[in-house]
């Protein structure tokens, strides 16, 4: 019969492979479940997951939607390896947006190359000022940032509604409830004439080296790993938990915020109800499938932007309605945590005894 | 104000607490058994959806409650699987069954946005249930009472009963109960059944009860308040009755002052009071205790495997 054993070490071999089994595993599963719901569960699958990458026409739009996903996640992997559970990213990232566009409306009849640049400044800020409430109530008061920082996102959501119905609302928008569009000054300039792809881009792949150098190479990274794996040898080694807590909330909240601000200053051009789509949710999974690794998120971020881009497809190939995408992400996700079992245990054969 | 206004915002706040105090319930068992599911909002929204399905097809909101409880059960067992048996980190797959039970729930509840059904009524006959002055005991629906009897009845388990020490102990030090031959695993999995099962009858009490129709996110981060609300409670059932009651209170103010037209205050401001309150409350419970935090069972989060 089957039987799990422990392994003496991890094993680094599983430790790469089980996201791939895990992808495998849920366009499984994913043609399984939309099957038994009476939707064409092959092609939907085939839709979600695989025609994102064999169109080239789709590329650009892949590179978009993961742009902002690898940001959020590459923050919260930092916080996630020393045991910091901000998972109201999606929060940061609305107030990240609402202060860049706050100063993109001050500075609306303004031109000047530096207006893009405070901008994104202004959305690092309000994504760290959002992180900083979590951050200061678990670091005094020890309470939960899990729950502080997801009731943040609600709050922000709110903010966000409020903001676009009243004070800002475009006073040409026929009372939309939206901001004004920004001008040329304002928007994220495209990479490549007349298409989507815009400076978020290499912004991302940047930052994930940026985070790759320091989470590996400095002592910055190691004491995020000791006092995730080890609080107590973190004390004697002189690492404080309370400066760790303090720099990956507001790494995490600043890297939301600035990708919120280029969400809203690239595809969206202004501020709608309709701008939060769940990206800081999303980027739980890349950080996961990506092994909380800089450079595993990129894939990650890449995978998870297919579903998105792919979700589109489906829906018009098999009328697989959108929120597939989200049951087939949530898919991913367990099946990474269950193929994680792969890299501490390891299955063998053992005849039953008679 | 007159009596029968403040029986009917009475009513009002009974029903806004209804589903907080259930799902809350369910979790601070399974907290007292030493798991954190963080999934309690997805249970929550597979519950409404399957409740609503089930009551909206055989037209029977009863077997539709039935159903909420069984879908939250089976929700959690994805949990259970994967935490208990697989050993997966507890908070990133409570997550991921928040993020599931988004998904699903919207999936299968597209077919029914727009329908409506009968709501749940209440028990008894009209000539009490109706009554302008005594509705305010006899007015309730069937969940209302089961809600308040489970938890004297979980009050009594915990502190009472030899099940209940027995689960104390699994959540107070795993590697003792195992030793002394308790099956931790066995007990952690009832424990999170229970959990899913007052989920899922709570996510159901808004599909079915507060507003019999389906929209997407229909619970809007109650699971995660009733997370919050476990904390307050300082795991003790008594408490969690008075915090859930509270936060139902907070919610008929915003309800009242809605209703009332309140302009003084954008609409926006009010819809954030529940979070913000519990960012409140969550507070003030720290400052009241400033000793670490000897209220929450030891091997909160902690997975064990008895190899």
């Amino acid at each position: 019969m089957l039987e799990w054993r422990r392994r003496r070490e991890p094993s680094s071999a599983m430790l790469w492979l089980s996201p791939v089994i895990a992808i495998a595993l849920t366009m499984l599963l994913g043609m399984i479940v939309f099957t038994a719901m009476g939707y064409d569960g092959f092609h939907g699958v085939e839709s979600i997951f695989l025609r994102p990458f064999l169109e080239p026409q789709r590329w650009a739009d892949l590179g978009v939607k993961a742009a902002p996903l690898v940001m959020i996640a590459l923050g919260l992997a930092i916080g996630f390896r020393a045991n910091v559970w901000n998972i109201g990213a999606e929060g940061q990232y609305i107030m990240g947006a609402i202060a860049g566009t706050g100063v993109a409306l001050a500075t609306y009849e303004m031109t000047g190359w530096w207006i893009l640049p405070a901008m994104a400044l202004a959305g690092v800020l309000g994504g760290m000022a959002w992180a900083a409430i979590p951050a200061l109530l678990r670091v005094r008061l020890q309470v939960s940032e899990i729950l502080t920082s997801l009731m943040l996102t609600y709050v922000a959501v709110q903010v966000l509604y409020f903001l676009v119905r009243g004070p800002w609302k475009d006073p040409d928008g026929f009372n939309f409830p939206q901001t004004r569009m920004f001008t040329a000054d304002q928007t994220l300039p495209a990479m490549m004439e007349g298409s989507l792809v815009h400076l978020g881009i290499p912004v991302a792949l940047l930052i994930a080296l940026v985070a790759w150098l320091v989470l590996e190479r400095t002592t910055a990274g190691y004491a995020v790993k000791v006092v995730g794996l080890a609080p107590a040898a973190a004390r004697h080694g002189g690492f404080s938990a309370g400066t760790v807590t303090w720099a990956t909330l507001l790494a995490s909240g600043g890297l939301a915020g600035l990708a919120g601000l280029f969400e809203a200053a690239g595809p969206f051009g202004q501020l709608t109800p309709q701008f939060p789509v769940g990206y800081g949710f999303t980027a739980i999974i890349v950080a996961f499938l990506g092994r909380l690794h800089p450079l595993g998120i990129v894939l990650g971020g890449i995978v998870l932007a297919a579903t998105y881009v792919g979700g589109e497809i489906a829906q018009s190939t098999v009328r697989l309605p959108q929120a597939a995408t989200g049951m087939f992400q949530a898919l991913l996700l367990f099946m990474l945590l269950a193929t994680d079992v792969l890299v501490k245990y390891r299955i063998v054969w053992k005849a039953r005894a008679a | 104000m007159t009596p029968e206004m403040l029986v009917s915002i009475f009513m009002t706040l009974v029903a806004a607490s209804t589903p907080l105090l259930l799902a809350a319930l369910g979790e601070l068992v399974v907290e007292k058994s030493g798991v954190l599911n963080l999934g309690v909002e997805g249970m929550m929204l597979c519950g409404a959806v399957a409740g609503f399905a089930v009551a909206f097809s055989s037209g029977s909101v009863g077997l539709g409650l039935l159903a909420a409880i069984a879908a939250g059960v089976a929700t959690a067992m994805i949990f259970a699987v994967l935490t208990l048996s697989l050993t997966a980190n507890q908070v990133a797959t409570g997550l991921a069954l928040t993020i599931f039970g988004i998904g699903t729930s919207s999936l299968i509840g597209a077919g029914f946005v727009g329908r409506t059904i009968e709501r749940l009524g209440p028990v008894f006959p009209a000539g009490l249930s109706e009554h302008p002055l005594l509705k305010a005991i006899f007015g309730h629906d069937i969940v209302v009472y089961l809600s308040l009897a489970l938890v004297l009845a979980v009050s009594l388990f915990l502190r009472r009963s030899r099940p209940g020490l027995i689960l104390r102990a699994v959540g107070e030090n795993a590697a003792s109960a195992h030793a002394i031959g308790y099956p931790v695993l066995a007990i952690r999995y009832a424990a999170v059944a229970f959990g899913g099962a007052l989920a899922g009858l709570g996510g159901a009490y808004f599909s079915l009860a507060l507003t019999p129709m389906w929209a997407d996110r229909l619970t809007a981060g109650r699971g995660w308040i009733a997370l919050a609300l476990v904390v307050f409670a300082a795991w003790r059932p008594g408490r969690l009755l008075l915090g859930a009651y509270l936060f139902g209170a907070v919610m008929t103010l915003e309800l009242q002052a809605k209703a009332a037209g309140v302009t003084w205050l954008a609409p926006e401001f009010l819809a954030m009071t529940p979070y913000l309150a519990t960012i409140a409350v969550l507070t003030m419970m720290s400052l009241g205790r400033r000793t670490g935090r000897p209220d929450a069972p030891a091997c909160l989060g902690k997975p064990f495997s008895a190899s």
